[in-house]
């Protein structure tokens, strides 16, 4: 490795999580560095969202182990990780419809005065400091995120994540249901975080997105990794290759690659 | 300044034509309880007409208040229970064990099986610290079975239903037990189990400074956090509706006097002369009144106020969610039946101490009152929505139906086929509404 002098901020070692008989990730490592946005692509049930979720502890692994900063970690369930410093932006956004986006925001960690009442002062303020640093326009600070649009709804998935001080994020899909305007914040959002020393593995079928945001991408095909390659190495052509045959560019034949021109 | 600020939206989008709808919305009021109110009022005026002026009287009312206690403790709890996507069918039967367990505390087991002797100061208090810590224990029992075991609700608590029941028969080969201590019998209501005139009232005007305290509370928070603010007169019509409908209440059950007899056996007690006119001595607010009063009350700061209650609203609105954001879904689940099983336990010490005794069918089908006030009051059973008042309201819609049904000698078969009617036109009526709404 390049940067041995550095602990990674996760490493996660020979990961294996099966679903019946089905191996979704299988065997599959990787790292991601401080200050590092590792890119995980591939196409549908490559196995990247499953292989983020035992990392989340919404689906523990069957195998392998993880370490957090050099040392082995058990992440059972999300309190664990969210403990670990370890934020989360599922794809389905995880939000409860009926609540409104403070309540969303610290759902299950929720402020309390001394006598264990709810604060919902301090938790409207704090709502409203980090949704407007990501969504000026955001206005409907106390109807259900039922009301809200794909957008809106998206702000406060994100305004949730980074709230908490993480240092490894994890973004499934960020900007899946946002406009150009709102995915340009994200963007921007992704860079400071980056620059904060924050470690971001981000999944997404956007190539253009992973291409301008990590620093390494990985790419995955039926549950296992193909490889994991500095962006700065790549072609956007190159990484597709990967995606679509699951081998790396040594591995294809000259045929394959007519198959693909073709 | 503040005044200005909330009216002049009003004005400057032009007057369009005001709605009930838009109105109410402007100040921001609950449309699902302004609607159940509407509906109790026609209810009541109702009943009165068809029964010749009997229903609207203090006799009557203060009959129904004390009626509707039971099943308001029990529906607070059941609300909470279906708002996060599960149902407990057993309430019934928990509150028979449970009550039937505190008539033999008081009844047999102390005095007879220890020989401690009846009329101890400190039955009534253990039997109602035993009983409550069984509804808890029954509750957590069948909550662990559906949470940690992934048995549906549906499932456990019918089989609840049947093995609670079935126990209380076991105990004491299905005899009644009857009678109970003394100061156990006061939670019963009844004229002695009531707090009397001046208590009433000093409770009535308590109510009306908190009603108004909350309304200014409320104002300085929107005021705090730029929401949009009621108009003054809002406040004012609000504020004012909630402690005349207090003051009122206080009125009728204060004009509720003891029965002759009794009056008779205080005057006698207190040696004074029985007076010409008779002696009119006020019942005031009954304690299971009261009772229901303190549990919507803790129950709201619970369900509003707290994490646990954040967490069940949470699980109803998505489950998923609830877990991926760090909720301990299983304990919180758990709880809610711990708590549903405690809240029975209260029921059933008002109902065998308003019975004075304890029978085996104590509460049988009561799950069902239960169950239909919460969703009545706006409970939804896909999850996730559900309010303490609306609950409680639907307690009273429910008992003011069968209550008004009894005194226009309603034959039972036909008063549950009016019951089951209203429930099914009040939840599609609403599930209509709502779906209007959301478009």
């Amino acid at each position: 490795m390049t940067t041995t002098a550095r602990v990674p901020l996760v490493e996660m070692r020979d990961i294996r999580v099966s679903f019946g008989g089905v191996h979704a990730v299988d065997g599959v490592s990787v790292d991601l560095y401080p200050g590092e946005v590792v890119g995980l692509v591939g196409g549908n049930g490559a196995g990247k969202s499953t292989l983020m979720r035992s990392l989340s502890g919404a689906r523990p692994p069957d195998g392998g182990q993880i370490l957090v900063e050099g040392q082995p970690v058990a992440i059972t369930n999300p309190r664990a990780a969210k403990a670990l410093g370890i934020e989360t932006i599922y794809q389905t956004l995880a939000l409860a419809d009926n609540i409104d986006a403070a309540g969303n925001l610290f759902l299950g960690r929720e402020l309390t005065d001394k006598f264990g009442t709810l604060d919902d002062s301090a938790m409207q303020s704090a709502t409203r400091k980090v949704i407007r640093r990501l969504n000026p326009n955001f206005k409907r600070f106390t109807t259900p995120v039922r009301s809200l649009s794909g957008g809106q709804r998206q702000s406060v998935a994100i305004a949730r994540a980074v709230h908490f001080n993480a240092r490894i994020l994890i973004m499934d899909e960020p900007t899946a249901a946002l406009g150009p305007a709102e995915t340009e914040q994200v963007r921007d959002l992704i860079r400071q975080l980056k620059n904060e020393g924050i470690g971001i593995f981000l999944v997404s079928h956007d190539i253009h997105d992973v291409f301008d945001l990590s620093e390494r991408i990985a790419v995955m095909y039926h549950g296992k990794i193909v490889d994991t390659v500095k962006r700065a190495d790549v072609t956007t052509d190159v990484v597709l290759g990967m995606i679509i045959l699951g081998k790396r560019p040594d591995e294809v034949t000259r045929e394959e690659l007519a198959g693909l021109r073709a | 300044m503040t005044e200005a600020s909330g009216v002049r939206p009003t004005v400057a989008a032009g007057r369009p034509r005001p709605t009930v709808r838009s109105l109410l919305q402007s100040i921001e009021v609950d449309t699902r309880l302004v609607g159940m109110i509407a509906a109790l009022a026609i209810i009541w005026i109702g009943f009165n007409v068809l029964s010749g002026g009997l229903f609207l009287t203090p006799r009557n009312l203060w009959n129904l208040s004390v009626q509707s206690a039971t099943v308001a403790i029990m529906a607070t709890g059941m609300m909470l229970i279906i708002v996060s996507r599960n149902i407990d069918l057993s309430v019934g039967s928990i509150l028979g064990l449970t009550g039937y367990t505190m008539a033999m505390l008081q009844a047999i087991w102390i005095p007879t099986t220890f020989g401690l002797g009846f009329g101890q100061p400190y039955t009534w208090i253990v039997a109602l610290i035993v009983g409550l810590v069984l509804g808890a224990a029954i509750g957590g029992f069948q909550g662990f079975i559906i949470a940690y075991g992934g048995v549906p609700s549906f499932i456990v608590t019918l089989g609840g239903l049947l093995v609670w029941r079935g126990l209380v028969f076991e105990i004491n080969d299905g005899q009644t037990i009857s009678p109970l201590d003394s100061t156990f019998s006061l939670l019963g209501g009844g004229p002695s189990g009531s707090i009397g005139e001046m208590a009433s009232w000093a409770l009535g005007i308590l109510a009306c400074v908190v009603i108004v305290l909350t309304l200014v509370r409320s104002r300085r928070q929107r005021r705090k956090y730029d929401f949009q603010m009621r108009p003054m007169w809002a406040e004012f019509a609000l504020g004012l509706f909630g402690c005349l409908a207090v003051l009122a209440a206080i009125v009728v059950v204060n004009s509720y006097p003891w029965p002759e007899q009794l009056a008779r056996q205080f005057a006698e007690a207190q040696g004074s002369p029985w007076p010409e006119g008779g002696l009119k001595i006020p019942t005031g607010i009954a304690n299971p009144v009261l009772i229901a009063i303190g549990v919507a009350m803790l129950m709201t700061v619970l369900a509003t106020r707290r994490r646990f209650g954040r967490s069940v609203f949470a699980i109803g609105g998505n489950p998923e969610a609830a877990e991926l954001g760090g909720i301990n879904t299983r304990r919180t689940i758990m709880l809610t039946f711990v708590l549903m099983g405690i809240l029975s336990a209260v029921s059933a010490a008002v109902q065998s101490a308003r019975l004075n005794g304890a029978v085996t069918s104590l509460g049988t089908q009561i799950e069902l009152d239960v169950i239909a006030a919460a969703v009545i009051g706006g409970t939804s059973f896909s999850g996730g929505i559900g309010t303490i008042p609306g609950a409680v309201l639907g307690a009273v819609v429910m008992q003011s139906l069968r209550s008004g049904m009894l005194l226009l000698r309603v034959d039972s078969p036909i008063q549950d086929i009016v019951v089951g009617t209203v429930l099914v036109a009040a939840v599609g009526l609403d599930t209509i509404v709502r779906r209007r709404s959301a478009r």
